[in-house]
């Protein structure tokens, strides 16, 4: 059977305007929605797409968090997974520590291909695909905005800042989804009702054999420096003059 | 003391100018010495420039027929092997320190910090999260190396005027053959590089098609500019991917920001908010840019540009 894993983040929803706490430990969560990365989203995509050309049999989503986490992955079987690993833990895991549950997970399934976003939009850290590979000792194309497969290759295209960069890797291999990888279809009533039957396998992290690692401790978390409100001005002639003056025109 | 080793990227036998960036950063970090490691298939000239940072102590070179393009699963373990004297590994922000840096992390069995704007001490770093929303002082536990990516946005570039040792080493690290480099395409110009110009013209989805786009590069041609655009503008194909300016693009940090029918999603500002001088042009009077513009004009672009070209008679 060739599986694809896909692995999901469960964030604060992209359309939240995100609030620090006067405390400074951290961003508010309460009463705010969250959904699945947006990134992840594109990286699920992508699995069901090749599942649906015939490359792949088993689309698998995984997460590690709390139990509210089954939330996002009920709406990625909505979306068409077949089913879901939920990696239970409370504390905040470092993406090295995530790559190695992921790692533990990939020996058990042996998927062809593991697919996640770049990066999650909380954290911003852009890792987690890059260490999987790593650990695994496999090939990465991240930044993908193109995945063409054969049964033992594929061909990636990859955002780069000098353009689009193509690299040939042998499977199995860790993709990482950019944004303009595809655009995830919209989830429907029907297979929201069809996704509370597909399975969803419950783990604690510690039942993988994983030690949690917690080396980066949060001193504090602070909003950025407001930029200074500016003018507006009433003419080109107005602003070209403004520019001028200080010396950028 | 603090042994910090630079990865020196390079394209086209020229070093990258974040390196310099890098440098400066790690220059904050006490009792430090700075190390800057390029591999290539040949890597005396980059090795050279690399050398003339001032405040680079040595400078480490590799060469090898597999390092002719840069490949995050070949260069790690070459790295992660050279690496094991140093207490801090840092790369660039760039796409190609995002790509590398975290591999070569996970072989050290080493937390990332990824985009540091600031090294407070050795063990202590300030990030963006939440598309900087958020700005986050880490305190990293002692016992393992440190890896980071630094922003390049946030630093000035070290002085020049080095003239560090460079040796020749040889890792001894298996490079794997899984993973092989097939072609990068660029659309090529004379323009400013995006990530380093002093000034940049950009462009949103209100220029509404490809041909109309030309318009932002007309502008950014006349005043030594270089061209930027909003995700809108790349997702709907008026321009390259690599023009992205934005928490997924580049983050920038030009003197001149000129914004033409850009509305201003936090996404695209996270991008910019290092920029001295913000100017927003756009027909909505209620756009998000004008919050952060330092010189906002409400108007339509396509009139506006041939006002300000016939302004400064180019």
């Amino acid at each position: 059977m060739k599986k694809l894993l896909v692995g999901i983040k469960r964030v604060v929803d992209y359309n939240v305007r995100i609030k620090v706490k006067a405390d400074g430990s951290g961003v508010m969560l309460e009463g705010v929605k969250m959904s699945i990365n947006p990134f992840d989203e594109i990286a699920l995509e992508e699995a069901l797409r090749i599942k649906e050309r015939g490359q792949a049999d088993e689309v698998i989503v995984a997460t590690i968090g709390p139990a509210d986490c089954q939330q996002q992955l009920r709406t990625a079987l909505a979306m068409g997974a077949d089913r879901a690993i939920l990696v239970q833990s409370t504390g905040s895991i470092e993406p090295l520590t995530g790559a190695r549950v992921f790692l533990e997970l990939i020996k058990r399934e042996q998927p062809f291909a593991v697919i996640l976003g770049k990066q999650a939009i909380d954290d911003d850290n852009n890792q987690t695909g890059q260490m999987i590979a790593g650990l695994w000792g496999r090939p990465q194309a991240t930044f993908a905005s193109k995945i063409v497969l054969t049964d033992t290759l594929a061909t990636v295209t990859r955002e780069v800042d000098a353009g689009l960069e193509t690299l040939e890797v042998d499977l199995p291999a860790v993709f990482t989804a950019d944004l303009r990888l595809n655009e995830p279809r919209y989830v429907k009533l029907p297979e929201i009702m069809k996704a509370k039957k597909k399975p969803l396998d419950m783990l604690a992290i510690t039942d993988l054999g994983i030690e949690l690692q917690d080396r980066m401790r949060l001193v504090k978390a602070e909003p950025p420096a407001a930029r200074q409100k500016g003018i507006v001005v009433k003419s080109t002639a107005e602003l070209v003059a403004a520019l001028k003056q200080k010396g950028l025109l | 003391m603090n042994k910090i080793l630079i990865i020196g990227e390079h394209e086209g036998g020229k070093l990258n100018a974040s390196i310099a960036k890098c440098v400066k950063c790690a220059q904050a970090i006490p009792d430090g010495e700075i190390t800057v490691l390029v591999l290539a298939a040949d890597s005396a000239a980059v090795a050279g420039q690399a050398a003339a940072i001032a405040g680079v102590a040595k400078v480490l070179r590799v060469d090898h027929p597999a390092n002719a393009h840069a490949l995050a699963a070949v260069l790690a373990p070459q790295i992660a092997a050279v690496a094991a004297p140093f207490t801090h590994v840092f790369g660039p922000s760039t796409t190609f320190g995002k790509d590398l840096m975290p591999r070569v992390a996970a072989l050290l069995n080493a937390p990332q910090l990824s985009d540091i704007m600031a090294a407070e001490s050795a063990t202590r770093f300030r990030r963006p999260t939440y598309a900087g929303n958020a700005i986050v002082t880490l305190e990293v536990a002692p016992g393992s190396k440190i890896v980071a990516t630094v922003r390049s946005a946030s630093f000035e570039a070290a002085a020049a005027g080095g003239s560090a040792p460079i040796e020749l080493v040889t890792p001894g690290a298996e490079i794997p053959t899984h993973t092989r480099f097939i072609s990068v395409t660029a659309a090529k110009n004379d323009r400013p590089d995006l990530q380093s110009a002093r000034k940049v013209v950009s462009g949103g989805r209100a220029l509404g098609s490809a041909e109309n786009f030309k318009i932002i590069a007309g502008l950014a041609d006349k005043i030594g500019a270089a061209v930027g655009a909003s995700r809108a503008a790349v997702d709907a194909g008026y321009a390259p991917n690599e023009l992205q300016v934005g928490q997924t693009g580049k983050i920038i940090a030009p003197e001149l920001y000129m914004a033409f029918g850009i509305s201003g999603a936090i996404q695209h500002l996270t991008g910019i908010k290092d920029a001295r001088t913000i100017v927003a042009i756009n027909k909505d009077p209620e756009a998000p840019i004008f919050e952060v513009a330092d010189l906002g004009l409400v108007g339509d672009l396509f009139v506006v540009i041939p006002e300000i070209e016939a302004l400064i008679g180019r």
